[in-house]
């Protein structure tokens, strides 16, 4: 690890007064990627100012048809929030399903979308929801917010403090994970919202979190797993690498769309 | 009157209280006053010339106590590592070994070859430092595969092996074999892939060197499974400081599976470099160090032939195997592919013709060596793979095919040096069966097939040869060492008792086994009992503990050692008891003098023998100390039979093992639980050979799974509940009848899980790891129906 500059604000201004100050220091949420990544020096930062002493960034409650999570609220919580189990059930399994317990209690879910891992589960059911994303600044939407690899809309200076999630009419998320990391290989994401059937895929593109429109279509006439059976991904827009070739994450992406489904009920 | 600490009593682990509460001394725990950090400058590329190493920046930055190069080790004439097997070709020429310099000099051989050493007065300076370490390379065309690696026009790694090869190398019969073959009534034919591993010790490799400027003497703290091996290896060969002057200490490991065996640079560094900075040094790998550095296990390609007759009989076996030896020779690596694979190919089966052809090769990938089981779980591969195939080749159950070819008369002379002295092949078998649940396997895959899921079966009649070795045999194989084993054994005066064993204890649990058997003798508690091991400055010579054999051999010295101690004692007790010594019994923990009521506690004994007022000290020499050096007199041969059930999810390649039945004969049980405990761990590794690990490099000679999120560990949810049985032959060739226990689990489960992935498939068209990808491929290949035709 290279030595960095360590700040605990105890407020969103005070984070926000101290990204300015620092140019090019980075918020520490959970740190289940970037701590690693500045250990093995992979990274090198000017300064590190964590969000852990903020109140107030890690409630779920629930507003009508929205339930609002905190960027800070780790993977644990929102398993075990009555809140999300009831509004949104396969929302919490998603989350009990990352990583290992060490990493779900301390990983957030603001880092994780955030950092918009190509792997990681929740882009894909954030993007599936048409969930919106608050910062200190604006608020923005899941298309707007994801932006290719490990990249966001987020700007230098900006703050990710709450996820909203349309409670959906129905949703339901089925991984393939990874044998070694466990990230998903390849993670459908399916939803029925008040607007309409989204199917998303995550640990398969080539750039990211991405929407299936030939199943949101088909889903839409018909909402059963044999309704997507049979619909080929591009191979051309999916990753390649040692675990799993395009041909196999697009067969898969199959497979686990139809589970998705059933799931979503 | 049982002893609860005994021989076959399944005592507590004795060491885990401070193990599973942080209180153990491994390496890295150890501070030494005044201690610097070492980090190494290690290779990028996976084969370069060094044009030139500018080390003057990196001298300057903060903290830096010395930065070191191959040029300096050569000024103080300190000699490169060495490997201590000498194999002969085909054509009797000696292996062809090129040198292996502690840090490079002009060249460096794969991706993680030390270049340089920075020592700094804390970590992170050291690696600031590091970094400003300028080495100017000039990048050569790697050669990283295997098979193409002896091929005319590929990179030349060693100027002294041309093509890459070390030595072509042979065992057995060609013409008898080929004769067989040619009057075969089938012949079957299998290529084969023994995936390469990486041994992942929950410990990362560490040392530390010290040099005390008033003795003129070094001490070394390292994980090491052999520390008087390292000590003589650092000694007699690297010439660091004569044994006198050299203290190796290897305290608390964590984890070896073989890869601590070996003596790597960084240890011979670290001492090295403690009295050049004039304080000690330490170095701790980190994770990716470790899969870089630490010697890796398997990986051969292979093609095996098994001649059949008509009968069903095997008459013959024909094996062409290319075993990948990485960049450098490491300490035991030229052995494990040749004198520790090819003389298991009989495994448990009569058969009178094998021929077995090795080639040893260097590739631009990390040094490969020893790892749990060491050449015999690639022979188990190969014939366990061959028996199945043959039987599903012949139509024939693939039990009843193993049945009819199994040894079943003892002692048995296989074709390839090894003398099988006791098993009970067809016990193992039986039951086995029995446990598995084998009659009514056929229900169990139609109800998985009724899922959409395919089921199969798979079998694994392993043998293993432990206990290595009696050491003139060894010796007439090219061994550099004799592999008999020390043990001394201190009765202290008011009757508790030291071992100090030349074993090393990195996980085995010997602190409660070795005890086990001190308790059994001796009939004392096993609280009165210590075991000392790791420490050079007080275990006299030892060899160290790889192969399962500090039961069979470590104990046997125990047992020896401990007859003279009760020898001892029993002259002083008829001394004191003025009877004379063959009418004096030892039984549970005291002396009686027959045919009267005279009795002695194995303590009041051990009184008398350090106070020496009772006898004459002209005729019995005062004190109560004895010691052993054990030579065994034959390999010791463990077997079982292993069975895998599968059950795939044709639709995502998902392999899930739902079932594994293992029988074992490991002869004598000192500790049931810690025997099934060591089963257990080697399925767990052999599951993970099988179908989650794999290392990987590319065609530049990068290696791909250097991290946990590509190197697929098995994990516990990987894995079914193992059914464990046993059956038991005594074995003759030790005082205590032990086999071995350690590497059984990783040489059996491989073919039985690829036998099993295999059966559910219906071809066998699959390699290691069989990862969901792989069978998702292969039961897109050939589907069942087609298969079954």
């Amino acid at each position: 690890m290279y030595a960095f500059d360590y700040r605990r604000p105890s407020t969103l201004n005070e984070a926000d007064l101290a990204l300015k100050a620092m140019p090019g220091a980075k918020l520490l949420a959970g740190g289940q990627t970037l701590i690693p990544t500045l250990k093995q020096r992979l990274n090198r930062l000017p300064g590190l100012i964590d969000l852990g002493a903020i109140t107030g960034l890690d409630g779920i409650s629930r507003k009508d048809g929205t339930l609002v999570v905190g960027a800070m609220a780790t993977h644990y919580a929102v398993a075990n929030s009555a809140e999300v189990k009831t509004a949104i059930p396969q929302l919490a399994n998603l989350a009990e399903n990352i990583g290992d317990p060490q990493v779900r209690n301390r990983g957030t879910i603001g880092g994780s979308l955030a950092n918009n891992d190509p792997a990681a589960d929740y882009p894909a059911a954030a993007l599936a929801l048409g969930a919106s994303f608050k910062t200190n600044k604006r608020s923005l939407t899941a298309e707007q917010f994801f932006k290719g690899l490990f990249e966001t809309a987020l700007e230098e200076n900006e703050i990710l403090t709450e996820i909203h999630f349309p409670v959906a009419k129905r949703f339901g998320y089925a991984k393939f994970a990874n044998p070694a990391s466990r990230y998903a290989l390849v993670g459908v994401a399916v939803a029925e919202t008040a607007g309409g059937v989204r199917v998303t895929v995550t640990g398969a593109g080539a750039d990211g979190v991405f929407r299936v429109p030939a199943m949101e279509s088909a889903l839409a006439k018909s909402f059963a797993a044999n309704s997507v059976s049979g619909i080929a991904v591009d191979t051309k827009m999916l990753g390649s690498d040692m675990h799993a070739a395009a041909d196999y994450r697009a067969h898969l992406i199959g497979v686990l769309a139809a589970r998705a489904v059933t799931l979503a009920g | 009157m049982t002893n609860p600490s005994g021989i076959g009593q399944s005592v507590r682990r004795r060491e885990d209280f401070r193990f599973i509460t942080g209180n153990g001394q491994y390496t890295d725990d150890i501070n030494r006053s005044g201690q610097t950090y070492a980090v190494f400058v290690r290779s990028p590329h996976a084969h370069a010339t060094i044009k030139s190493l500018d080390i003057a920046d990196a001298r300057k930055a903060p903290g830096v106590r010395a930065v070191l190069t191959g040029k300096d080790l050569a000024a103080d004439k300190i000699g490169g590592l060495i490997c201590g097997w000498m194999i002969h070709s085909k054509d009797g020429s000696p292996m062809k070994a090129g040198g292996h310099p502690a840090l490079a000099v002009d060249k460096v051989r794969y991706v993680g070859d030390h270049v340089a050493v920075v020592i700094a007065d804390t970590l992170n300076q050291a690696k600031d430092a590091a970094e400003l370490v300028n080495v100017d390379y000039d990048a050569l065309k790697a050669t990283v595969d295997v098979a193409s690696t002896q091929k005319p026009g590929q990179p030349q790694i060693h100027p002294e092996a041309p093509n890459n090869t070390v030595y072509q190398w042979h065992l057995g019969d060609k013409a008898a074999t080929d004769a067989a073959f040619a009057k075969a009534a089938h012949v079957t034919k299998i290529e084969l892939v023994n995936n390469r591993l990486i041994p992942n010790a929950m410990e990362p490799r560490a040392a530390i060197g010290e040099y005390d400027r008033g003795s003129g003497s070094y001490t070394t703290h390292t994980t090491s499974q052999n520390p008087h091996v390292a000590r003589l290896v650092m000694s007699a060969f690297i010439g660091i400081a004569p044994e006198n002057k050299l203290r190796v200490i290897a305290p608390d490991v964590g984890g070896g599976f073989g890869s601590k065996i070996f003596i790597y640079a960084e240890e011979v560094v670290c001492t090295w470099a403690a009295k050049k900075v004039g304080r000690p040094v330490k170095w701790t790998a980190d994770r990716t160090e470790a899969f870089l550095s630490d010697a890796h296990g398997r990986d051969h390609i292979t093609t095996a032939e098994a001649a059949i007759d008509a009968t069903g009989k095997v008459q013959a076996i024909r094996v062409k195997t290319i075993a990948n030896l990485g960049a450098y020779l490491s300490t035991f690596s030229s052995s494990v592919p040749t004198y520790l694979y090819a003389p298991l190919l009989s495994g448990q089966y009569d058969i009178p013709a094998i021929y077995c052809e090795v080639d040893g090769v260097y590739t631009n990938t990390a040094p490969v060596d020893a790892y749990r089981g060491a050449g015999r779980p690639e022979a188990t591969f190969v014939v366990e793979r061959l028996m199945e195939v043959s039987a599903r080749q012949l139509k024939k159950d693939p039990a009843e095919f193993r049945m009819h070819n199994f040894i079943k008369t003892f002692p048995h002379q296989t074709p390839v040096i090894m003398a099988y002295d006791i098993g009970d092949y067809p016990a193992s078998m039986k039951k086995a069966l029995e446990m598995a649940d084998y009659a009514n396997f056929s229900k169990r895959r139609d109800a998985s097939a009724k899922q959409g899921k395919l089921r199969g079966i798979g079998f694994s009649a392993y043998i293993e040869a432990c206990g290595i070795a009696p050491s003139k045999a060894v010796g007439s194989l090219g061994a550099g060492v004799g592999l008999w084993e020390s043990a001394e054994v201190r009765v202290n005066p008011v009757g508790t008792v030291e071992v100090l064993t030349g074993s090393h204890s990195h996980g085995q649990g010997h602190e409660t086994t070795f005890a086990q058997l001190v308790s059994h003798k001796l009939g004392i508690p096993i609280e009165q009992v210590s075991i000392v091991h790791g420490d050079t400055d007080k275990v006299q010579m030892g060899m160290g503990t790889y192969g399962s054999r500090s039961g069979a051999v470590g104990m046997s010295a125990i047992f020896v050692a401990l007859d003279k101690v009760i020898k001892k004692a029993t002259t002083v007790a008829a001394a004191c008891m003025e009877v004379p010594v063959d009418q004096v019994d030892f039984e549970d923990g005291s002396f009686s003098a027959r045919g009267t009521n005279k009795k002695m506690a194995f303590g009041e004994v051990a009184l008398q023998a350090y106070v020496a007022h009772k006898f004459d000290s002209s005729v019995i020499e005062p004190g109560l100390k004895e010691g052993a050096f054990y030579d065994p007199k034959n390999f010791t041969f463990p077997s079982g039979v292993h069975i895998a059930e599968v059950e795939i999810e044709p639709d995502t390649g998902l392999t899930k093992v739902v079932r594994w039945t293992a029988v074992d004969d490991f002869g004598t049980l000192m500790n049931p639980m810690i025997v099934e405990g060591q089963v257990h761990g080697g399925i767990a590794q052999g599951i993970g050979q099988a179908m989650l690990e794999g290392a990987v490099y590319n065609d530049a000679g990068q290696l791909v799974t250097a991290s946990f999120m590509d190197y697929c560990m098995p994990r516990a949810d990987d894995l079914p509940s193992f059914d464990v049985g046993m059956t038991t032959t005594v074995c003759p060739s030790n005082p205590l009848g032990i086999k071995g226990c350690g590497e059984a689990g990783a040489i059996a489960a491989p073919p039985a899980l690829i036998n099993a992935i295999t059966d559910a498939l219906g071809h066998e068209n699959i390699a290691m790891p069989a990862t969901p990808q792989a069978v998702w491929r292969a039961a897109q290949a050939m589907p069942r129906k087609q298969a079954a035709e």
